[in-house]
């Protein structure tokens, strides 16, 4: 069992959790994830790891069905029943001069790592935040201590620019030849979206895909991403892709395999088990 | 010697049409008295030829007459001797290739139930609490054991029984390797796989869950943190694919995939448990082995109407145990037999049906089996989802991320007669040395490494 240590919410839909598992800090690298379960009937699910000290690990979790809404049930003081990891391939910190972070909704949490290794190596760091609306902009303080610029957009105009991430990537990528790189993390689409803006422009970009995914070591082969043609396994080759060679596509179809079968278990969760 | 003639005393089993509705056991066991009629079959031969063809010499005459002698607990601690899992490989050793395949009584009849008599014996002596736990003399070095599987089971619990510190670090949330994740409850209960992990817990081996080592811990870690001396049985669990267009559409399984939905997640029972499952109504396995089996059947009780096997050679070729291609086709599975698929067909990202290549048999390959060999002709297979259980390799985890760990180019770690790696003080075994093989393989190479081991750190104290 492991020990929820501190948790906070940060919006209607987001959750930051700390979790005691030093077995995990001991070798997290930004870019590595882990796989929860909540319960002993609970299903894996992977997510980030924020941030770590040598004892604990942050995770930050969009309620989006069964499982993320059964773990932001818990509070201080409750167990989680497994917590595995660090698993996945460190994130590559490439030399770069500029690097562009683009994020939407709670991509933000698992850029965050990503960035400040960025800066820690020197480069200058651009972040582009996005979201439904203010409230959603999650970790904007975090962020604001290290990155040279930072741009918002909500989808209502209510905070920063009004409308999607690549409106501010496409001029920043225009208008600035300084920036060699980007990096994007949050819903495929989004990451399609930027990618294609990154190619038009002649930029390399990395995306941090997320299949749907069982054991995590490589042994079920759920979490295949099909990458320049060739089939990977997101979490032993991956999380972290070059943008311009995944099928985006195909991962969106692989991910909703399953979207009937998530919806019956929300609805039980929805009528009390 | 009459006992020649007489048949063999059959296993009890749940019948076909009721049995593909639940998962529990299909073969029920011997009782007392149709364990007793089977021992006396065998002869008591001077030169067994069935202990020699066993990969751990369980003394089999041995324990036969004690069971004809109603000397059960005796039968059972002759086979504990060798074997610490007689429950388990009792009932998941292919016998017929091995004990039983060498069986003097084979040649003009049937072999002797050596399996069904090791089970009974097995079970009898879980019942009773037998195994013994006992520890020599306790010592003070610390060992670490990397996977649960059976070749790990074996070498901690020999280990521990020699005194030494033991740990055993899973990757996973429940312990048992494929014992618990792959081989399906239907032809090897859970409970049983935990009862044994039970004994080693009552021995005092200590048992670490979520600790893939390579990743939470390294090697070298575990060698900072004092283990004197490391086995790698981390098995063969990356899957082979097929290397045909469609594989990544939904409705493609990796057996890997489907069994660890089934047995770890129970997504039999979802949505009380979460992970969901889906096949539809027409199921397609390539492969011929347990795992294909294992697959089929499990497949049959989730509710698929139809479920088929497609292998490339013919049914001789079949690797799998007897007795589950027997019990898979009285469940009903069909077998398309000397069909090679060439590409999965999708609509909308879904699988819709797979296209096979007829094969024909050529001349005998490296392996001893004929060759199959395309004919050209093609046959479609409307399906409604597809499981690939055409083999495993070696976990790349461990070798990715420890230096100077030799393996061959197909993943295998290498190790010389003594068990030991190309790093000192670690050693490895079962299916993670040996590519995909076989339950009692993974103990026989777990058990003797332990000796090795247990020089090592004595030539080290
Ligand atoms: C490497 C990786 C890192 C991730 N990091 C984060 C993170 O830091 N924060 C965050 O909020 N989310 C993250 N996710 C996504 C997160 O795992 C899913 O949102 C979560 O599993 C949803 O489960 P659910 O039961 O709550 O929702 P469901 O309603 O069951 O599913 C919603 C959607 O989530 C996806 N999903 C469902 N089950 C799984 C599964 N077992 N594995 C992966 N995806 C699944 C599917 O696409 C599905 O359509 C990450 C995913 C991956 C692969
Ligand atoms: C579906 C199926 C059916 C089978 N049927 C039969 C049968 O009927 N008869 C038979 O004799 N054989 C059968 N086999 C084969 C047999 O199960 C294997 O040969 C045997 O289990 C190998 O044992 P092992 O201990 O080497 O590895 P495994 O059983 O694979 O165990 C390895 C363990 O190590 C863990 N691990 C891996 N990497 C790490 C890491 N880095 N850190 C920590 N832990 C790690 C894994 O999670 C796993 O629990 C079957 C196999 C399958 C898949
Ligand atoms: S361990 Fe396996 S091969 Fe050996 S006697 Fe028992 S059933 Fe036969
Ligand atoms: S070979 Fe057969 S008959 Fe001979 S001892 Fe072994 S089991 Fe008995
Ligand atoms: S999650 Fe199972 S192989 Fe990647």
């Amino acid at each position: 069992m492991y020990k929820i240590v501190d948790k906070k919410v940060l919006n209607d839909d987001i959750d930051f959790m700390r979790i005691e598992a030093p077995l995990v800090a001991r070798n997290a690298k930004p870019g590595h994830f882990i796989i929860l379960r909540v319960d002993d009937e609970g299903e894996r699910i992977p997510l980030t790891i924020a941030d770590n000290d040598e004892k604990h690990v942050d995770i930050i979790y969009q309620k989006m069905g069964y499982s993320t809404k059964m773990l932001g049930e818990k509070q201080i003081g409750d167990h989680v029943a497994d917590f595995v990891g660090p698993l996945g391939k460190a994130a590559h910190i490439r030399d770069k001069q500029h690097v562009v972070g683009v994020a939407g909704g709670v991509g933000a949490a698992p850029l965050l790592p990503q960035l400040k290794a960025y800066k820690k190596a020197g480069s200058k760091v651009t972040l582009i935040l996005g979201a439904r609306n203010k409230d959603f902009l999650i970790l904007r303080d975090e962020y604001e201590q290290f990155v040279d610029e930072v741009i918002y957009t909500t989808d209502d105009g209510s905070f920063g620019e009004k409308g999607l991430v690549t409106d501010p990537l496409e001029r920043k990528l225009k208008d600035d030849e300084t920036i060699d790189h980007v990096i994007a993390i949050g819903p495929v689409i989004m990451m399609k979206f930027c990618t294609q803006t990154a190619v038009k422009h002649g930029r390399s970009i990395d995306v941090s895909l997320n299949p749907i995914m069982i054991d995590g070591t490589g042994m079920c082969g759920n979490c295949r991403v099909n990458i320049a043609g060739k089939t990977f396994f997101a979490c032993i080759d991956g999380p972290d892709f070059e943008g311009h060679e995944v099928d985006f596509d195909g991962l969106m179809k692989r991910q909703s395999y399953y979207k009937d079968e998530e919806h019956q278990c929300y609805i039980r969760l929805k009528d009390g088990r | 010697m009459a006992a020649n003639k007489t048949p063999r005393t059959k296993m009890p089993e749940q019948d076909p049409l009721k049995r593909t509705s639940n998962f529990l056991e299909v073969a029920l066991g011997y009782a007392v008295e149709d364990a007793k009629k089977e021992a006396i079959r065998c002869i008591d031969c001077k030169n067994p030829r069935c202990v020699q063809a066993c990969p751990v010499s369980v003394k089999i005459p041995e324990f036969i007459k004690q069971i004809m002698n109603d000397d059960m607990d005796g039968a059972f601690d002759t086979i504990y001797e060798d074997n610490i899992l007689p429950s388990i490989c009792g009932r998941v050793c292919p016998q017929e290739s091995q004990c039983e395949g060498a069986c003097v009584l084979g040649i003009k009849g049937e072999p002797v139930s050596i399996g069904a008599l090791e089970r009974f014996v097995g079970d009898y002596g879980m019942e009773k609490n037998l195994a013994d736990t006992s520890v020599d003399e306790e010592k003070p070095q610390k060992v670490a054991v990397v996977g649960s599987g059976p070749a790990g089971l074996a070498n901690a619990a020999s280990l521990r029984r020699r005194g030494y510190q033991v740990t055993v670090f899973e990757a996973l949330h429940e312990y048992g390797g494929v014992l618990t994740y792959g081989i399906p409850e239907f032809r090897l209960p859970k409970e049983i796989v935990n009862k044994e992990i039970d004994n080693l817990k009552e021995m005092g081996v200590t048992f670490v869950k979520n600790a893939i080592i390579g990743k939470s811990i390294t090697i070298e870690q575990l060698k900072e943190d004092g283990f004197e001396a490391i086995f790698v049985g981390s098995g063969a669990g990356l899957p082979s694919s097929l290397g045909i267009p469609g594989e990544n559409y939904n409705g493609v399984y990796f057996a890997n995939e489907f069994l660890t939905r089934v047995n770890l997640m129970r997504s039999n029972t979802f949505p009380s448990h979460a992970t969901p499952i889906k096949v539809g109504g027409t199921v397609a396995v390539v492969g011929g082995g347990n795992v294909a089996m294992d697959a089929a059947r499990t497949a049959k009780r989730i509710g698929a109407k139809d479920v088929m096997i497609i292998y490339r050679r013919d049914k001789d070729s079949l690797p799998a145990r007897l007795e589950e291609i027997h019990h898979a086709e009285e469940e009903g599975i069909e077998m398309n037999l000397l069909y090679n698929p060439v590409e999965i067909y999708g609509a909308d990202y879904e699988v819709k049906a797979v296209r096979c290549e007829r094969m024909k048999l050529g001349e005998k390959d490296a392996s001893g089996r004929r060759r199959p060999l395309p004919t050209g002709e093609y046959k479609t297979f409307d399906i409604d989802s597809i499981i690939i259980a055409i083999g495993q390799k070696p976990n790349p985890i461990i070798k990715q991320n420890t230096m100077g760990l030799d393996t061959h180019e197909w993943g295998g770690i290498i190790t010389d007669e003594k068990h030991m790696t190309s790093l000192d003080g670690v050693f490895a075994g079962g299916d993670a040395v040996t590519g995909a093989a076989t339950v009692i393989l993974a103990m026989g190479t777990g058990k003797d490494a332990a000796g090795s081991m247990d020089e090592y750190l004595r030539n080290k104290a």
